[in-house]
């Protein structure tokens, strides 16, 4: 290992922050006000995470928030990372993914690694820290159907995600699947962009909603921004049909055309109502996950979220169940920006002071704020996740020949006949006889489906090793040594 | 009038450059990634699967998924999603495992 680079290691900071998105941008501004230093780190090579996912710099857009919600609240949180870039206070590490997080409340060493899709190779670069906070986001829960795998069948985070870096649309004519929220946001952003939008099928209702008035009143900015999205989905001709999926993608080398069927209460398709509808793309996903692989690493606690995710545990500071470890935004329950951005900031004030940093007084009134912000939207957030659980029926979608696993491409007869006739009782157990989740993605797209197909309620958090796939040259420099 | 990404944000992009993909030229703008540039010329698959070679192209679009890998300029296993168009590479679609040619 003589030819690989030393990993750079730099000298400890108060606070490391990993995820640039909402959550972790709020945090490291208002702790770096408090004058802690502070390094952000994210695997993107732009701040914003997914939610204020930007064009990249050359393609020169004038006007970035015609893709978002709330840019000026984003705009003005990177002025002031700006300012405390400059000053010094804040290290910036973009395109560093942290792989493995390790170490004790007061000392932690996070091991990042970066330029891994460049065409240099990837180096490794450890940052050392006396608190942590986690920020780590979600990823698209996906729900596999029969066609699924075929090119032009996207991730409805992906689209977006791919449309707000790159200016792109995956085709013109674009149906919108799956549940949740962000499916509104996806088919505003495509058709504004010039896609032709012609069916959102939403698999759970709305109905639900109504039936919790008090918590939409605490909320009226939830309501105000689906009140946005369905009217630009309304200028735009496209129409909402809720209890309804896609059930079937159909085509050869791409996708030509999809069924939309009705579904009853448990996502069960109603036989005779599937219709073919005509497309070159479809973007489609079943809510988010929070992405926990770094926490569960070091031993995290968890809860079950009301969609059958896992979140971390924090308390009201945001702390969570290991000293020395904080963290916010959809790792502790999805939520939407809002509810990240109060998050962060109810994170850092919390990390000052538990680092034994002065903290102005008149500060406690706008962190208290946020506090109360937080607790209003964690409300919204739980009655969203129970809307759109997915109901038990969505295995109904599946034939013996649908890939569940995309890296590995084991079927779900491969996965039912390992459960049925080979005696597996549980998910892991099903993964060592059919290697589905053992590929590049390490379960994170078929694992909710195989835990679903073994019987389990709940996704699997799971826990694996490294939060990405690390190079060895990084990792023969960088792994954690005990004697430190 | 249609609409158009760049429009809606009203983007100025500097000028644009070709890569080559399977040894057809594919125009890309500054910033874009291989699969955004891919995406723009009407492409979305550009890997094949190890078992049954299948098509595949971008699924999750933020670097999860792996399903975008791609072969450029000799290395294989690229993220398509992350890595950045370059003037001039040399792009091809990732057969099985990226490696299998030269085996």
């Amino acid at each position: 290992m003589t030819t690989e680079p030393e990993p750079q290691v730099d000298p400890a900071v108060d606070l490391a922050v990993v995820g640039a998105g909402p959550a972790g941008l709020a945090a490291v501004v208002a702790a770096a006000e408090l004058g802690l230093s502070c390094a952000l780190l994210d695997a993107a090579a732009l701040p914003g995470g997914q939610f204020y996912r930007q064009p990249a710099g050359s393609l020169r857009a004038a006007r970035p928030q015609a893709l978002h919600h709330r840019w000026q609240v984003f705009a003005r949180l990177l002025a002031r990372l700006e300012r405390h870039v400059a000053s010094g206070r804040v290290s910036r590490l973009c395109g560093h993914h942290v792989w493995s997080v390790s170490g004790a409340e007061g000392g932690w060493e996070l091991h990042a690694v970066s330029g891994g899709d460049g065409p240099d190779g990837a180096s490794g670069r450890t940052v050392r820290a006396r608190a942590v906070l986690l920020a780590t986001g979600s990823h698209e829960r996906q729900l596999p159907f029969p066609g699924w795998t075929l090119p032009g069948v996207v991730g409805a985070g992906g689209a977006q995600a791919m449309l707000k870096s790159g200016l792109v649309l995956p085709g013109r004519r674009v149906v919108v699947a799956g549940s949740g929220p962000l499916l509104l946001a996806v088919a505003a952003s495509l058709a504004a962009a010039g896609a032709r939008v012609p069916l959102v099928a939403e698999a759970a209702g709305y109905a639900g909603y109504a039936r919790r008035p008090g918590i939409l009143a605490a909320n009226p900015g939830k309501l105000a921004e689906g009140a946005a999205h369905a009217a630009r989905l309304l200028r735009h001709g496209v129409v909402v049909r809720t209890r309804s999926a896609v059930v079937a993608a159909h085509g050869k080398d791409r996708i030509e055309a999809v069924t939309v069927a009705r579904l009853d209460r448990d996502w069960r398709p109603v036989p005779g109502t599937g219709r073919r509808i005509a497309c070159d793309a479809l973007a489609v996903g079943h809510g988010l996950l929070p992405q926990l692989e770094l926490a569960l690493e070091l031993g995290c606690r968890v809860r079950t979220l009301p969609d059958g995710g896992s979140a971390l545990v924090v308390d009201p500071d945001q702390r969570t169940s290991v000293a020395g470890l904080w963290a916010a935004g959809e790792s502790t329950g999805v939520g939407g920006a809002e509810l990240a951005l109060a998050e962060g900031e109810v994170a850092a004030r919390a990390i000052a002071v538990a680092l034994r940093r002065p903290v102005p007084a008149d500060g406690a009134a706008r962190v208290g704020a946020s506090a109360r912000r937080r607790d209003r939207l964690r409300g919204f957030a739980e009655l969203m996740a129970d809307q759109h659980r997915p109901g038990p029926g969505w295995v109904g979608w599946l034939d013996a020949d649908t890939e569940v696993c995309r890296c590995e491409e084991v079927t779900a007869g491969a996965v039912r006949e390992a459960l049925d006739e080979l005696g597996a009782g549980d998910v892991r157990t099903v993964k060592l006889l059919t290697r589905a989740g053992m590929g590049w993605c390490q379960g994170r797209m078929c694992g909710p489906a195989v835990a679903r197909l073994a019987g389990s309620a709940e996704d699997p958090g799971g826990t694996r090793p490294l939060s990405c796939p690390v190079p060895m040259g990084v990792l023969a420099d960088g792994t954690p040594s005990s004697s430190d | 009038m249609s609409r158009d990404p760049l429009g809606l944000v009203r983007a100025r992009p500097g000028p644009g450059f070709e890569f080559s993909f399977d040894g057809e030229p594919v125009p890309a703008l500054p910033g874009q990634s291989i699969a955004a540039a891919l995406w723009a010329s009407g492409r979305v698959s550009w890997r094949r699967t190890r078992q049954s070679g299948a098509p595949r192209g971008a699924f999750c679009g933020m670097g999860v998924c792996f399903d975008c890998l791609v072969e450029a300029d000799g290395r294989a296993n690229v993220r398509a999603c992350l890595a950045p168009a370059r003037p001039g590479a040399q792009v091809r679609t990732q057969e099985g495992t990226g490696h299998d040619h030269r085996a």
